[in-house]
């Protein structure tokens, strides 16, 4: 997924969207997610990162992101546009 | 070395800082803020216990008008007695139901007192009704939930052919209820036509976030000031107990488009319901400022000192940013007063 290009993040975990009004608040793990899916990066790409990392398998991983990632599109938080595959 | 403030005063209505507050008080507030303008403040009141009255940081001196009921002659002979004494500049009603006096009277209070003020015009004023809202979102090509207006009770049962349920019943100035069964709707009209007269409007209920947005236009087609907030509050009373600036591209080149083919004059406010498809549906043209028009002055955009300027016919420059993400988080407060301040304000009209 990409997610929409002005949210604002801070460190504390608090996501704005600018163009709701809507805030968000995230654990340490789910903004880092969150800031590399800004930067552009795919699923493939995070779950390296992650599984690098932190203390967890790929599939414990994969679980764990997808359900995220639905909250993420269930709050609009999503672009609507498709993960950028090369 | 600094410049000096403008000298400068100002007559406001609105000081029903209540529940359901009038713009007044955050009008004021805007006003103090100005960098430009020393004000003072001559609050206009209709009731004894509107709250401003009694704010005497913010308002220097009251009068009490006559209701908007008892005509424009007896509204004029009042204000020539106030301006007799203060000497005013400019009036800024925040009143839908004042605003048809003070539009007739703009050239009498100019020519016979020299007091400006700076609101729409009568077209604009009548063409943004509840009343003829449907016609005027044809006309400027905007989304407005279908509407009928009612004028008795026997007219209930057969909404069902045009509407389902639930829908809005809602007065012709203020009030807005909504109903899911025709028994309410009946309750609802009761209520509201006792208190604001008929028609009584009944419009299509639609979900959604709503968003609404304080603007001012010069008259020309020019928006001057936009600020979009989304309520995050919401009172029993649907009134926004908390709001917040929003960045909506849409939203604001909607306003623009209005303000440009209205060429509307003035404060204003746009009530707005966003649905789930990013669709949105024009509720209401409030032809005055808002009462969070505060936090337009927060986000940067002073719009009550904006209308001042262009009343004044001062040179002035359209507002092109805002801050997003600030909130407004409104709140209540005790004032006390002596029963002697209530007393002058009861029996004398004045305090």
């Amino acid at each position: 997924m990409r997610l929409k290009k002005n949210l604002a993040l801070s460190d504390s975990g608090f996501v704005f969207d600018p163009s709701t009004g809507d805030s968000f608040s995230t654990n340490p793990i789910g903004l880092e997610i969150v800031k590399m899916l800004q930067t552009g990066k795919d699923a493939d790409e995070i779950k390296a990162q992650v599984v690098k990392t932190y203390l967890i398998d790929e599939v414990g991983f994969e679980k764990d992101y997808y359900d995220f990632v639905n909250t993420l599109t269930k709050l609009k938080l999503s672009d609507g546009s498709p993960e950028k595959k090369d | 070395m600094a410049a000096r403030r403008k000298k400068i005063k100002i007559a406001v209505t609105g000081l029903n800082a209540i529940d359901s507050p009038g713009p007044g008080i955050p009008v004021i507030r805007a006003l103090r803020a100005s960098g430009d303008f020393d004000v003072r403040i001559i609050g206009l009141s209709y009731e004894t216990l509107e709250p401003g009255i009694y704010m005497h940081d913010l308002v220097d001196k009251t009068y009490q008008i006559p209701f908007p009921s008892s005509g424009k002659a007896s509204l004029l002979t009042r204000l020539k007695y106030i301006n007799s004494i203060e000497k005013i500049d400019l009036i800024i009603p925040n009143f839908d139901a004042e605003l048809f006096n003070f539009i007739t009277l703009a050239n009498t209070l100019r020519k016979e007192m020299g007091i400006r003020v700076f609101v729409p015009t009568l077209d604009q004023f009548e063409e943004r009704h509840k009343s003829n809202l449907p016609a005027f979102g044809k006309k400027h090509k905007i989304k407005v939930p279908f509407s009928k207006m009612i004028f008795s009770t026997a007219e209930i049962p057969s909404l069902r052919k045009d509407f389902t349920y639930p829908l809005v019943v809602k007065g012709k100035y203020y009030d807005a209820s909504i109903a899911y069964t025709p028994e309410q709707v009946a309750s609802h009209f009761n209520k509201i036509s006792a208190k604001w007269g008929l028609p009584v409007i009944i419009q299509q209920f639609v979900y959604g976030q709503e968003v609404n947005v304080t603007a001012i236009g010069d008259g020309k087609g020019n928006t001057m000031g936009a600020v979009p907030m989304r309520k995050q509050y919401i009172t029993d009373k649907g009134k926004a107990w908390s709001g917040i600036s929003i960045n909506d591209r849409k939203l604001m080149d909607m306003t623009k488009k209005l303000i440009r083919s209205t060429k509307w004059k003035g404060g204003m406010e746009l009530e707005i319901i966003k649905t789930a498809n990013d669709e949105y549906y024009l509720l209401e043209i409030n032809p005055r400022f808002p009462a969070w028009v505060y936090l337009a002055v927060g986000c940067g955009q002073n719009h009550p000192e904006m209308l001042v300027k262009m009343a004044m016919g001062e040179k002035v420059v359209p507002f092109k940013k805002y801050d997003i993400g600030k909130m407004f988080v409104r709140y209540s407060y005790d004032l006390i007063v002596e029963l002697k301040e209530f007393e002058k304000i009861s029996t004398l009209g004045e305090l």
